[in-house]
């Protein structure tokens, strides 16, 4: 089971809340799109004090899909 | 310590330390840098208000605005967004500056007082707080401005632009009418007549606007991050800040421990208190404290933009109509404004929910 979050465009902290949010709902691989680095910092410091296995890329548009597993 | 970790340390020590060596240069004491401060004296500086004693183009306003551009661009960041709640991000940056002019300083200020020993800092730290864990309370609940969305370079380039102009008023000091005065007014005594050199002020801006944007400054988000994810990140920053300041503070013999007598400060609690509650609740539903608005101005965000436009208005309208405190406490008319504009805040952050 995975789960999409479309986070671009919003302020902080919702990127990372709401990436939280999918985590605690027990989801085991979350996509997340972002449009800034500093959600995208965010997120990956937050799912990785979680324990989970962040990965990410940017494409071409500048935004990035961030992509958190067990 | 990771790398990111010694960015915000490192960048929190030297920002620590750079206020203090303002000081030392001419700026008002424990105020060496201050978002808000600065911010109502260039209003002043522009006319847009009438309080003589706190008129100056500060160039270390649009130091920073330009300091985050620059990393901005480097770190191919800077892009144009915006049109999320425009005019209510205006109106609340209306109200975090009127709670900072209540309290006397934002949350950097407060920072640089609290490590110059001024106790009333303290006091407005609780505040701040308390103003935070009501913002984060709304956020769990599902408070949302709405998407920005990709706009044009235009509207990316007025804020960059706009500090290059007030960098060149302030350098060339133009006199369009003598009897008058103006276009740009300048305190002959006050705070406002407290200044370091222009090239000081303006390497200082822009070292701290570079810092501020790689490190992802917010003074507002460290306690807001702890309290929704444990983070720790942001809250290494103001540690580092208030580590900086106190150290040259000491050196340079500034720091004094107590209630009274503190430089450009009043010792109500209460409106301590409570103006840095309005600042620290406007400031997470606006996404950031005010020294994170203008760094978000600087790199393309127009939302941040409209949100240091709203505090510049709010500090003319702090001043016209008397909100602002002074040494002798606050005002009558500060004191209720702070009262409504934390019903404003309230009532924004229960209507702005998601479906």
């Amino acid at each position: 089971m995975s789960d999409v979050v479309d986070a671009r465009g919003l302020s902080c902290p919702l990127p990372v809340l709401k990436a939280k949010e999918a985590i605690e709902k027990g989801e085991e691989k979350i996509e997340v799109l972002v449009d800034n680095n500093t959600a995208l910092e965010n997120i990956t410091r937050m799912a990785e004090n979680k324990g989970f296995t962040v990965e990410s890329q940017q494409n071409a548009d500048g935004d990035w899909q961030i992509f958190i597993s067990r | 310590m990771s790398r990111r970790d010694g960015l915000i340390v490192g960048g929190g020590l030297l920002i620590g330390v750079i206020a203090g060596l303002l000081v030392y240069f001419g700026n008002p004491q424990n105020m060496g840098f201050c978002i808000a401060c600065f911010l109502r004296d260039i209003a002043g500086g522009l006319g847009l208000h009438r309080a003589g004693v706190v008129q100056y183009l500060r160039p270390e306003i649009p130091g920073l605005v330009l300091g985050a551009t620059l990393a901005a661009l480097i770190g191919h960041e800077f892009k144009s967004k915006g049109g999320s709640g425009t005019l209510v991000r205006f109106l609340l940056g209306i109200l975090m500056m009127i709670g900072a002019l209540v309290f006397l300083g934002c949350p950097l200020r407060m920072l640089l007082r609290l490590g110059g020993g001024d106790l009333n800092a303290v006091v407005g730290l609780l505040g701040f707080i308390v103003g935070i864990a009501v913002g984060v309370w709304f956020l769990k609940g599902g408070y949302n401005l709405g998407r920005a969305q990709n706009g044009s370079a235009v509207a990316a380039w007025i804020m960059p632009l706009l500090s290059v102009v007030i960098v060149l008023l302030v350098i060339l000091k133009p006199v369009f009418n003598a009897d008058a005065g103006g276009p740009i007014f300048f305190s002959a005594e006050g705070p406002g007549s407290m200044f370091a050199p222009i090239a000081i002020s303006l390497a200082a801006g822009l070292i701290v606007g570079f810092i501020a944007q790689r490190a992802r400054l917010c003074l507002s988000g460290g306690f807001r991050d702890f309290a929704l994810t444990k983070d720790t990140y942001l809250l290494k920053g103001y540690g580092a800040i208030f580590v900086g300041v106190l150290v040259v503070n000491l050196i340079l013999g500034y720091f004094t421990l107590g209630f009274a007598d503190q430089p450009i400060a009043h010792t109500d609690g209460i409106w301590n208190f409570l103006g840095m509650t309005l600042v620290g609740l406007a400031a997470i539903l606006a996404g950031g404290c005010p020294l994170r608005q203008l760094v978000m101005s600087g790199q393309g965000d127009t939302d941040g933009g409209v949100t240091v436009l709203g505090m510049v208005a709010g500090a003319a309208i702090a001043h016209n109509f008397g909100m602002a405190s002074s040494a002798a406490g606050p005002t009558y008319y500060g004191i209720i404004a702070v009262i409504i504009g934390l019903i404003i805040c309230t009532c924004i952050g229960w209507a702005c929910r998601e479906a």
